[in-house]
């Protein structure tokens, strides 16, 4: 049987081609062009091989950035995972409570991003703010301008505040598809509530966890919006996490060689870190 | 020891999904419950197990009012339809785990773990997690967690539904062996007619919440008290057709096929049910009697040939042995054993049993 070769079928191809082009391909050269690159403006560009990449790489306003973002990043999954699976845990399986439940949860996942870091800019104001005046009034010395920790603290407050929701509805999915006879058989077992968890539950809750922690870190490590909007990366720069610096240095300074090194910089981090935890995360799969 | 069940009823809402039941279940007896699905042989189950309280009635196990008492309490297990094992367990692990949390010493869990694995051919997959496991596999490993236990009551809720056909062949035969010297009491649920005669034991037809009939499982299939019975009890579904009976002359009311009859019943019309087998492609005991059929539809299993036929207002089926080739829309002949006619009167009970 002769193969029927019919080039034409390329031409189906091409509309996909040139949107990719322009969604991803083009933009992202543009950021290689210029990391290799120095600028005077007037399209005047000099060869700096690998210069900026060393200077990203060796400065320590970058590694303060990226650290502060690792620890933000950690400490809000720290918090987040296991409070969404209590949280989860706790909700009604049926009846009236469960659509109410649901409608709650998902309220601060559908509020736009800078204005839930308006609406936490305000609340914690500590002259006027219903929370920043409240803890001042408990006897708190409470500012989040003035004073790095509380603007730690508000700032890992908001983001909580706003995607726990996110953690709680995956792992209430997860819990909901875990049928009736499991619990049965661990009732007839005698296993304790604490076994049923750990051996039920929380296997069972594997995958819809693995997606939630792995959304929870690519968002937190590029947060830029709520913080921005919140503390502006202040006070000095002690919030001033990967994003916030990134866009500082670009558009701020305007040093576009080094921020543009950086943002690729930045994008294999995210990368990696993805791949790593996928992959560990495929490894456990295929084992069990 | 025996389980009992006084007057036990169930209502959820204004929905009633056990009528007044009573049942008394002996020691050392597999029990089988069949019915279709719906018909509460879950919930009765769980009645029984202490998951689920009746909303009347109590449950006497041993002699001692255990209604209400938590399953935690109770020694029993279950084996669902589904193949539940402790996910991130190896199969070890989940034969044990019923004796670790009683705390059974760590010698005695291996040789009673190591037993049981034998008795169900796991004991070259001890290692291996559920995820691992063919599904009969890890039915059996299910299995095995419940018979570890040496529990007084074992719950086995249609166990087989979600095997293959070969798997659930397979497992049906051992099932009644596993259960032969425990000193225990064997429920099982199941939709399927051909499972309670092949566990034999004790059957209880049920229908819509209510326990129809109960005794031993050949008594009921051979004398079902009544037709809801014994329709419960046939598959493929028993033909019934309306006759009327004058001497030892019995004829059906819709066409005019005649037969003696020696059952021992006054003239009158009666309902008739007749077992598919009953009806075959060639004649059967001294008894048979010939019957017209434009055939409907013929289904050919390896050793059995299923016949659907039309013969005026009747909508029969007909189960004969060996491939018996038939054309849709032929006319055929076939005969009906009629020593082995179900006769029932008007309100439906059996009538010819003796």
């Amino acid at each position: 049987m002769n193969k029927t070769i019919n080039q034409k079928a390329w031409y189906f191809v091409i509309p996909v081609f040139v949107l990719v082009a322009f969604n991803a391909a083009i933009p992202l050269m543009t950021v290689v062009n210029y990391s290799f690159q120095e600028t005077f403006g007037n399209n005047v560009f000099a060869w700096e091989g690998t210069r900026w990449f060393k200077q990203i790489l060796l400065s320590e306003r970058f590694h303060a950035s990226l650290g502060r973002q690792f620890a933000f990043t950690f400490i809000i999954l720290l918090i987040q995972i296991p409070l969404g699976i209590a949280i989860a845990l706790t909700m009604p399986k049926k009846g009236w409570g469960v659509p109410v439940c649901l409608i709650l949860m998902s309220m601060p996942l559908l509020i736009p991003w800078n204005v839930v870091g308006a609406m936490w800019n305000i609340f914690a104001l500590p002259d006027i703010g219903f929370l920043g005046h409240s803890l001042n009034a408990m006897g708190f010395d409470y500012n989040f301008t003035q004073q790095p920790g509380d603007a730690w603290f508000t700032t890992i407050l908001m983001d909580v505040w706003h995607w726990t929701s996110l953690v709680v509805l995956l792992s209430y999915a997860g819990l909901n598809s875990i049928q009736p006879a499991y619990y049965q058989a661990a009732e007839i077992d005698g296993a304790s509530r604490w076994a049923t968890f750990r051996y039920i539950e929380l296997p069972k809750m594997k995958k819809v966890l693995t997606l939630a922690i792995l959304l929870r870190f690519m968002d937190s490590f590029m947060i830029y919006t709520e913080p921005f909007v919140l503390t502006g990366g202040g006070p000095g720069n002690t919030t001033a996490f990967l994003s916030i610096d990134l866009v500082k240095m670009a558009l701020g300074q305007f040093d576009l060689g080094p921020a543009a090194a950086m943002s690729l910089i930045y994008f294999f981090i995210v990368l990696l870190v993805c791949w790593v935890f996928y992959n560990l995360m495929m490894k456990n799969e295929a084992q069990s | 020891m025996s389980l009992e069940l006084k007057n036990v009823e169930k209502k959820v809402g204004i929905d009633t999904h056990i009528h007044t039941t009573s049942l008394k279940l002996e020691k050392n007896t597999i029990n089988v419950l069949l019915g279709s699905t719906l018909a509460g042989k879950t919930t009765l189950m769980q009645i029984m197990a202490g998951l689920d309280k009746p909303t009347s009635g109590e449950i006497w196990f041993d002699g001692k009012n255990v209604t209400g008492m938590k399953v935690q309490k109770r020694n029993c297990s279950m084996v669902y339809q589904q193949f539940i094992n402790y996910p991130n367990y190896t199969v070890y692990e989940n034969i044990a785990s019923p004796l670790v949390i009683t705390g059974v010493k760590t010698d005695e869990i291996k040789q009673r773990v190591g037993k049981v694995a034998e008795l169900l051919k796991l004991s070259a997959m001890l290692n291996k997690k559920p995820d691992e496991l063919s599904g009969g596999q890890q039915q059996r490993t299910a299995l095995a967690r419940a018979l570890v236990k040496d529990s007084d009551l074992i719950l086995l809720d249609e166990p087989l539904a979600n095997l293959d056909f070969k798997l659930r062949e397979e497992l049906r035969e051992e099932l009644p062996k596993l259960f032969e010297d425990r000193d225990c009491i064997v429920v099982y649920a199941t939709t399927e007619p051909s499972d309670a005669l092949m566990i034999g034991g004790n059957t209880a037809t049920l229908l819509e919440g209510k326990v129809i009939q109960y005794g031993k499982t050949l008594e009921v299939y051979n004398k079902p008290e009544n037709l809801i019975s014994a329709k419960v009890f046939s598959d493929p579904p028993m033909n019934i057709a309306e006759i009327t009976k004058r001497g030892d002359n019995c004829k059906f009311t819709d066409n005019d096929v005649q037969w003696k009859s020696s059952a021992k019943i006054k003239d009158g019309t009666y309902k008739i049910g007749i077992r598919p087998h009953n009806i075959t492609t060639y004649k059967e005991g001294n008894n048979s009697v010939e019957i017209n059929g434009k055939v409907q539809i013929s289904e050919l299993s390896g050793s059995e040939s299923l016949i659907h036929f039309t013969n005026g207002n009747l909508s029969w089926v007909s189960l004969s042995n060996g491939t018996q080739q038939k054309n849709v829309g032929e006319d055929t002949k076939l005969y009906m054993n009629t020593d082995e006619f179900l006769y029932f009167d008007q309100n439906n009970r059996l009538v010819n049993n003796g």
